[in-house]
């Protein structure tokens, strides 16, 4: 097992690495200048050839491409003083991923700032997916053909066919704007007041969850269907067990291989950013700051968000592969 | 979900007079679907008493294992629809309710299944399943009861090192030794009734004879009445007393092995005979499959649901085969054979025309015109010992 999860480890680190390397490399020959966005934010869209062309020495476009990206490389695991006027220093501290071109703050140092909102957000909202979505997909599996299980999955249907930015726009104007159902969403921290971080959290991970358990519910049914035609469920119910039993304990526990290997790729989306919700519902989470980098060409924080996104995924792969042997002995490996 | 019997459903009613352990009566069980009603059982009885053992015979399709499985009551009450009667024990179990059934489910009526490895579920281990089966009619048992008692079976159905295994998944088990944990588990209890749906198939011939041994040494021991459903005719001569041929949801004969095997009635079960390879003769000599395939339950047959297949239609006045279906009579072999078929002398077509085909070496000698008395001592035409 520690074999394994080593091995899978390197090979995230392989991806990490091409990542790393062909982010900054796009960038570098990309068809326009790395720092004309922040030229033109510097000059109000007056941006001239002299003025980029001065950036551009001071972030180091002038030097050979590959001694840059080992600068770059190295301050992932050094850290590095980043030179921004003649004499003008900012220390990035390991590991360093750049300065943000308009804040001219570490893009880690960000990252990590805005990381607390992210995972309240996702974890909550994922909180919600699984308990909506796969309560309600079994439920659906018990009584599967009936008028009840129809109508319910014509509903999740029905949701799934609207846009997820209308859903929340509109969830968001109803209970928050137009009638202050809710109270008014955002992100407090935790450790500040526990109090306001939920109450701000309520209506977006209400929004976020509800909308993305319904593919849960569809998801979770067949799962549960097939599991509850297997041959290993009528000997169970041969033996003399509750429906009950027979439902969670045998059922429920074969088709959560299935659920569990979509939902970690899922809620590592989740994580990497959400970032309708984090907009609509004014959340300073990692989904909007990437947005806003990709709009004003904010190269660092670009590179830092996919490689954060990268990670997310990589390490939830592993988790999934890690519980896959929990909850199937025949894959453990020994 | 009618009882067209009167018979009381309480359990003081047990073994009144010559009643058996398991009374089936009228049997009759269909499955609505979108394309029809599939008639999967139709007006099916017999019955088993303790220490004895029931054959059911018949294709795939033929009814077997869905009866059996409406004698547990495992059947969807939202999907089928069961009438008749089933007593075990005394007990209607037709129109029971679920937390009723249950008690009975592996308790006092156990069945085992076909294929042990995906009837065991791959998520536990082997020990944890059959204390399971134990703890659901044993409530105020305790987690070391159950373990204890799931090594005991263990150990009684003949897996070496039964601490040891006790804690192993199902698919650490060889094939042999997952249908004898399987066995176990039916067996955790001491029911009274088991049912065997094809206990052995998928096993190999060695394996195959060691499990049904060990049936019938349980049986031995517990005294419970068995129930083996197979199509292997080499099981049903080796296990049965008393032998079911089912064909398309019907019973199409009925009565005791020895009686059965040596002079059947009913063309489908001269088919099934035919269709046993004979190790003693020519290997070189084809087999005589039954020609066609099984009838569709949806729509089946006009009159007998075997006459399209039956090549003794001609014999029959009329279209009588196609018009008629045939009701279950007494055959000519004492009290309690019963063959549905018009045929009006079996015997004599069995004896001229059938056995010279499958054993020529039977027909020659003893077996010339055989009239309906008994004619005793004719070893079974094939696979008396399986």
């Amino acid at each position: 097992m520690f074999a394994f999860i080593v091995k899978r480890l390197l090979a995230g680190l392989l991806v990490l690495g091409t990542l790393v390397v062909s982010i900054f490399v796009l960038f570098w020959y990309g068809p326009r200048s790395p720092v004309q966005g922040l030229c033109e934010q510097r000059t109000n869209n007056r941006c001239t050839s002299e003025f980029r062309a001065q950036l551009e020495e001071n972030f180091g476009y002038n030097n050979p491409m590959l001694s840059e990206l080992g600068k770059y490389v190295g301050g992932i695991f050094t850290g590095r003083d980043i030179q921004l006027g003649a004499s003008t220093f900012v220390e990035c501290s390991a590991p360093c991923l750049g300065l943000s071109y308009r804040t001219f703050v570490p893009a880690f140092d960000e990252l990590i700032r805005r990381l607390p909102a992210t995972i309240s957000l996702a974890v909550g909202a994922a909180v919600i997916i699984l308990l909506v979505g796969v309560t309600s997909g079994v439920l659906a599996a018990r009584r599967r053909g009936t008028v009840a299980d129809k109508a319910l999955v014509s509903a999740t249907l029905l949701m799934s066919s609207i846009p997820y930015v209308l859903f929340a726009l509109l969830i968001y104007l109803y209970l928050n704007v137009i009638n202050e159902v809710f109270p008014e969403a955002g992100y407090t921290p935790l450790t500040e007041n526990p109090v306001a971080w939920l109450s701000g959290l309520l209506l977006p991970w209400l929004a976020l969850g509800l909308y993305n358990s319904t593919q849960y519910t569809r998801f979770s049914r067949g799962a549960m269907i097939d599991a509850l035609s297997e041959d290993y469920i009528r000997t169970a119910r041969a033996k003399g067990l509750s429906s009950r039993t027979v439902t969670f304990k045998h059922g429920l526990r074969s088709a959560l291989v299935p659920i569990v290997t979509i939902f970690g790729i899922d809620f590592a989306f989740l994580l990497a950013g959400t970032i309708f919700t984090e907009i609509i519902f004014g959340i300073n989470g990692i989904g909007r700051w990437g947005l806003e980098a990709i709009q004003i060409e904010d190269f660092p924080v670009v590179q830092t968000t996919v490689l954060f996104g990268a990670i997310v995924v990589i390490v939830a792969n592993i988790v999934v592969d890690i519980l896959y042997g929990v909850l199937d002995p025949r894959v453990r490996i020994s | 979900m009618s009882t067209d019997t009167g018979v009381t459903t309480s359990k003081s009613a047990s073994s009144a007079a010559g009643e058996r352990l398991l009374e089936v009566e009228h049997l009759t069980v269909k499955f609505p679907t979108a394309d029809g009603l599939v008639n999967a059982v139709t007006d099916l009885s017999y019955g088993v008493a303790r220490g004895q053992t029931l054959g059911i015979v018949g294709e795939s399709g033929s009814g077997k294992s869905v009866s059996s499985m409406a004698v547990l009551g495992l059947h969807d009450p939202r999907r089928t629809r069961i009438e008749g009667s089933i007593r075990i024990d005394g007990q209607e179990v037709i129109g029971l309710s679920e937390s009723r059934l249950r008690k009975i489910r592996g308790n006092s009526a156990a069945m085992i299944f076909q294929d042990a490895l995906a009837s065991l579920h791959p998520f536990y281990r082997v020990g944890k399943q059959l204390s399971e089966a134990y703890g659901a009619h044993h409530p105020k048992a305790s987690a070391r009861d159950g373990r204890r008692k799931a090594i005991e079976m263990l150990d009684l159905v003949g897996i070496p090192q039964p601490d040891r295994r006790v804690d192993d998944f199902p698919h650490q088990f060889s094939g042999g030794m997952r249908q004898r944990a399987m066995i176990a588990m039916g067996l955790i209890n001491d029911p009274s009734l088991l049912i065997a749906d094809e206990p052995t198939t998928a096993l190999d011939v060695t394996v195959q004879a060691q499990i049904l041994d060990l049936l019938g040494d349980l049986q031995r021991e517990f005294d419970s009445a068995i129930i083996i459903i197979t199509h292997d005719l080499g099981v049903i001569a080796e296990m049965a007393d008393e032998v079911l041929v089912m064909y398309a949801g019907r019973a199409v004969e009925y009565g005791a092995t020895r009686e059965l095997l040596t002079h059947p009635e009913m063309p489908y079960t001269w088919g099934l005979l035919s269709s046993v390879p004979d190790v003693s003769a020519d290997p070189d000599a084809r087999l005589l499959p039954i020609p066609g395939n099984p009838p569709s339950l949806l729509d089946p047959p006009t009159g007998c649901s075997f006459h399209p297949r039956c090549v003794h239609v001609d014999k029959v006045p009329g279209d009588l085969c196609s018009t008629s279906t045939p009701e279950l009579t007494p055959g000519g072999r004492g009290p309690g054979h019963l063959k549905r078929c018009h045929l009006a002398d079996p015997d004599r077509i069995y004896a001229t025309e059938v056995l010279p085909e499958i054993a020529p070496d039977l027909a020659d000698g003893s077996a010339t015109p055989a009239p309906s008395t008994a004619t005793p001592s004719t070893t079974p035409p094939t696979t008396k010992e399986a």
